[in-house]
């Protein structure tokens, strides 16, 4: 390797001179015999409270005070704790029994704290230490000793002579955690395949629109232009409430009535599942399944609270920005003969977000 | 405890130490660690922040499991909080509600825990900052960094599942967000989404889950690698900032009997009462103003705990439609994507002390700290690494950006969506250039001097200032460190050049091809006569 160090060729940048020494272990560092010498530890330097008494009486005494303190303030924080009881549902009495019980315990606190580190840094004897640090690895003998117990170790077992034993143990250990993977299985029902139920939703043929959360359906008449409804699926409240929240999940809708003459229509079908500018989409978000449901009347635009996606209505709800990949699929609706919205079918697609067996 | 080395007989705490001696043989123990010297430096309390936080978060978090119930079953809300009684909420929420407004100190220690487990993932995270810009993670502290950083990954997943419990509307929908992330990996994600959610999201079980992960199986885990982040502390001795006195085969500090424990004891108390100082004056996460969740309304505005921050950010930054339907199955490219981000994101930082180590091929122990502007393309890349992280994080604000500055969402996405690609770059140069414009004003004072203020006129009658050369020990501090040149390539005993000395040549040039050396007796020698002149 090169005897002189060369710095860069770069102009702006300084060249040093001198030896470099070499050596296996260095790598790229350079190290030259050139180097300043390491001039040691500086001199002491005393704190005031070393040299004035005075000082030194005064620093230890808040210390001690400070401890004294702490128990006062301990002692502060249960009385905090008796007599600023909560009354139920005053949220004043919440926040001052918070307030009061926080304030005492952390006075107490930080008053050990300080005193801890006060008394650690003024008065405790000011004395530097220097430690020996050794190399990180055994020494020779240790390490050679550690190989040899191995090797005898090995010779006593027979591992290595031995294949079939180790190869067998070797093979048992890597089966005997698999049974435990088959359990997890269990983890979700065994009758049912997600697929399937990612698939489907609540809504059917005939089904009422109605408000969520109240349930109470919705009358097409009702709806003026440019009002928007949150809309669940007739029955889907009288489901006990664990199966309730996992189909409103899937079947939240979003009804908007914009002028028919705003809805643009990539065919008749589609068309068809609208009714007189009355149009239902669903709300779970297709990006990573949010609920999409801040409308903005001017623009006719869906947009999702968690990450911007925004959806046009008068488009099919195609994606106009953010990360979501799909529109929101649509419920295709109608009007039953009493004028309340119905459902004419499930959606055609899966809603949420997208899965791997999606098209499956 | 005080554990004396007297004879058995003397007083009651001799007595005791003897006792316990006899049976535990612990005063070798005391002789071993009690006078061990710890460095002192304000920067090195971050890894203690951690500690303490984590023990704050064990003591706060017990006393709450004392009274939250994990349950997902539904219960109609009869507790004091007045605007929702009567509500359906799980037994979850209730009882959150019921830690909050029915139990003296509840809501405070509820806080408590929140800000201490905020606290402790920035404390890692800071930590983690001054270990790679000092390089303390080099030979032999390169796997106590991977112990450290699966810690931090660790703390992150305890953040979440803690973030989830209490069932109300904000971590449902946070919950929501991780199933359709976890749905759209491809081949398993549908399965592992139905295998945790134990059925369809959000189901009856995810809760109680996420529970035992959350106060049995994962606190198990950081309090291990705790121990053994720990042990590697006192195997390897704790490293130094380079200072005269100091070398690479001392330690120079306080023992820890007794000023260093009174200092750390201290400061336990001090970030215990800190972060009960903010928990009795600031609310966090006011699950009551949210309500249970419910997977149809809405909550624009709403923001995550600030460590998921950056995978939202990923999320968000994607550019819309990407998702393509190959051999019949849908490829969900915004959600894979933005998790290869992160992933590679984390394989990054978590392979860097080797990479670096196979680049220098440095074989020695380094014990003491590199001033980062002395490793400036280490510098460099910890710069484009934390603007990286900056940017996602700033994305998953992007809606508050938009409304604060009155700016357009679109404006704001695409401003992020193009810094993240140019801002680490930027980053990177302007770095190192100040690193090595740094290092070259060190060389500066250490060959002129620094300058004092006095102005001269000299006999010619024009003025200087008067510059006065450093002492031996504040030289020290700026000619005292490591030194890297680019490696040559070079044929291997057998006379080929392979791959692999080629790659390490490149990349050694990349790392030190810009390089200032520290000053040698030789110049400064010359540059003194010179200026005699
Ligand atoms: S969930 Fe709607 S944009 Fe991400």
């Amino acid at each position: 390797m090169a005897k002189i160090v060369k710095g860069s060729e770069k102009s702006d940048l300084v060249a040093t001179s001198g030896e470099r020494l070499t050596g296996k272990e260095l790598g790229t560092a350079v190290v030259t015999a050139d180097a300043f010498p390491n001039p040691g530890l500086p001199p002491h330097r005393q704190r005031v409270t070393d040299t004035n008494p005075r000082r030194l009486a005064r620093a230890a005494r808040i210390v001690a005070w400070l401890f004294y303190l702490s128990i006062a303030g301990s002692i502060f924080t249960i009385f905090a704790y008796m007599f600023f009881p909560i009354e139920g549902g005053d949220t004043t009495s919440i926040r001052l029994s918070t307030l009061y019980i926080g304030l005492g315990s952390a006075f107490a606190l930080l008053a050990i704290g300080i005193a801890a580190v006060h008394w650690g840094k003024a008065v405790m004897a000011d004395k530097e230490g220097v430690d020996e640090r050794h190399p990180v690895r055994g020494t020779d003998e240790t390490r050679a000793r550690a190989v040899e117990i191995f090797k005898e170790a090995d010779e006593e077992s027979g591992f290595s002579r031995r294949t079939l034993i180790r190869n067998g143990m070797i093979g048992a250990f890597i089966a005997f955690p698999l049974p435990a993977i088959a359990l997890f299985r269990g983890l979700a029902p065994m009758d049912e395949d997600p697929n399937n139920l990612m698939k489907h939703t609540f809504w059917k043929k005939g089904l009422r629109l109605t408000h969520d959360p109240t349930g109470v359906p919705i009358k097409a008449s009702d709806l003026t232009i440019g009002s928007s409804v949150h809309v669940i699926p007739e029955g889907l409240l009288d489901l006990p409430e664990a199966q309730m929240l996992d189909q409103k999940a899937k079947a939240a809708v979003l009804v908007v009535r914009l002028k028919p003459e705003d809805l643009h229509w990539t065919s008749e079908q589609r068309k068809s599942w609208s009714y007189d500018g009355i149009v239902a989409y669903s709300k779970i978000c297709t990006h990573v399944g949010c609920p999409v449901a801040l409308y903005e009347q001017q623009t006719h635009h869906l947009l999702c609270p968690c990450h911007q996606s925004q959806f046009d209505i008068s488009n099919e709800c195609a994606v106009i920005f953010g990360p979501a990949a799909r529109p929101l699929p649509q419920l295709p609706i109608a009007v039953d003969a009493d004028g309340y919205l119905v459902a004419l079918s499930d959606f055609d697609q899966p809603v949420g977000p997208s899965f791997w067996e999606r098209e499956k | 405890m005080t554990v004396t080395a007297t004879p058995p007989s003397s007083g009651v705490t001799g007595k005791i130490s003897n006792y316990l001696d006899e049976r535990t043989s612990i005063s070798g123990a005391v002789k071993e660690f009690g006078r061990k010297i710890f460095p002192d430096h304000w920067s090195f309390l971050l890894g203690e922040v951690a500690l303490y936080s984590f023990v704050i978060i064990l003591l706060s978090g017990s006393f709450l499991t004392f009274f939250f119930q994990a349950s997902m079953a539904s219960v109609q809300y009869d507790g004091s909080y007045v605007p929702l009684k009567g509500v359906e909420m799980s037994v979850a929420m209730s009882s959150t509600l019921d830690i909050s407004f029915d139990l003296r100190g509840g809501l405070l220690l509820r806080q408590i825990h929140h800000w201490a487990a905020l606290l402790f993932i920035s404390a890692i995270g800071l930590h983690m900052l001054r270990v790679f810009f000092t390089g303390a993670f080099r030979k032999p502290r390169e796997l106590n960094w991977s112990i450290g950083f699966v810690l931090f990954v660790l703390a992150m997943a305890e953040g979440f599942t803690g973030y989830s419990l209490p069932d109300d509307l904000l971590s449902g929908n946070g919950l929501r967000i991780i199933d359709g992330m976890i749905v759209g990996l491809p081949v398993v994600g549908t399965w592992i989404s139905f295998l945790l959610f134990g059925g369809e999201f959000p189901g009856s079980d995810i809760i109680g889950r996420l529970y035992t992960l959350h106060i049995l199986l994962l606190p198990l885990v950081v309090l291990a690698f705790i121990v053994l982040h720990l042990m590697f502390v006192i195997i390897h001795k704790h490293t130094q900032y380079p200072g005269p006195g100091r070398t690479e085969q001392n330690v120079v500090g306080y023992p820890v009997l007794p000023v260093y424990a009174a200092k750390a004891g201290g400061f336990f108390f001090l970030v215990f009462g800190v972060v009960v100082l903010i928990a009795a004056t600031v609310t966090i996460n006011p699950i009551w103003a949210y309500g249970p969740y419910d997977p149809s309304p809405v909550s624009a505005g709403t923001q995550p705990d600030w460590y998921i921050g950056f995978a939202d950010g990923a999320l968000r930054l994607m550019p819309p439609h990407l998702e393509t339907y190959w051999f019949g199955y849908t490829w969900s490219w915004n959600i894979i994507i933005p998790v290869l981000l992160l992933l590679v994101f984390l394989a990054v930082v978590f392979a860097y002390p080797f990479f670096e180590a196979w680049v220098t091929g440095d074989k020695r122990e380094h014990h003491v700290l590199d001033r980062p502007r002395n490793a400036p393309v280490r510098t460099a890349i910890g710069a484009a690494g934390v603007t990286f992280y900056a940017v996602l994080w700033a994305g998953a604000a992007s809606d508050i950006i938009a409304t604060h500055f009155k700016v357009t969402m679109e404006g704001v996405i695409n401003t992020l969506q193009i810094m993240l690609i140019l801002g680490p770059i930027f980053a990177f140069m302007i770095a190192k250039r100040v690193c090595l414009a740094l290092q070259k004003k060190d060389r500066e004072i250490v060959l002129h001097g620094f300058e004092t203020g006095r102005i001269v006129r000299l006999p010619g009658g024009e003025f200087t200032e008067v510059h006065q050369q450093l002492d031996d020990y504040d030289r020290w501090q700026l000619v005292s460190f490591n030194d890297n040149a680019p490696i040559m390539v070079r044929p291997n005993a057998r006379g080929k050049i392979t791959g692999a000395t080629r790659r390490r040549a490149a990349w050694s040039r990349f790392f030190f091809e810009d390089r200032i050396a520290p000053v040698t007796q030789t110049e400064y020698k010359q540059e003194l006569e010179h200026s005699h002149h």
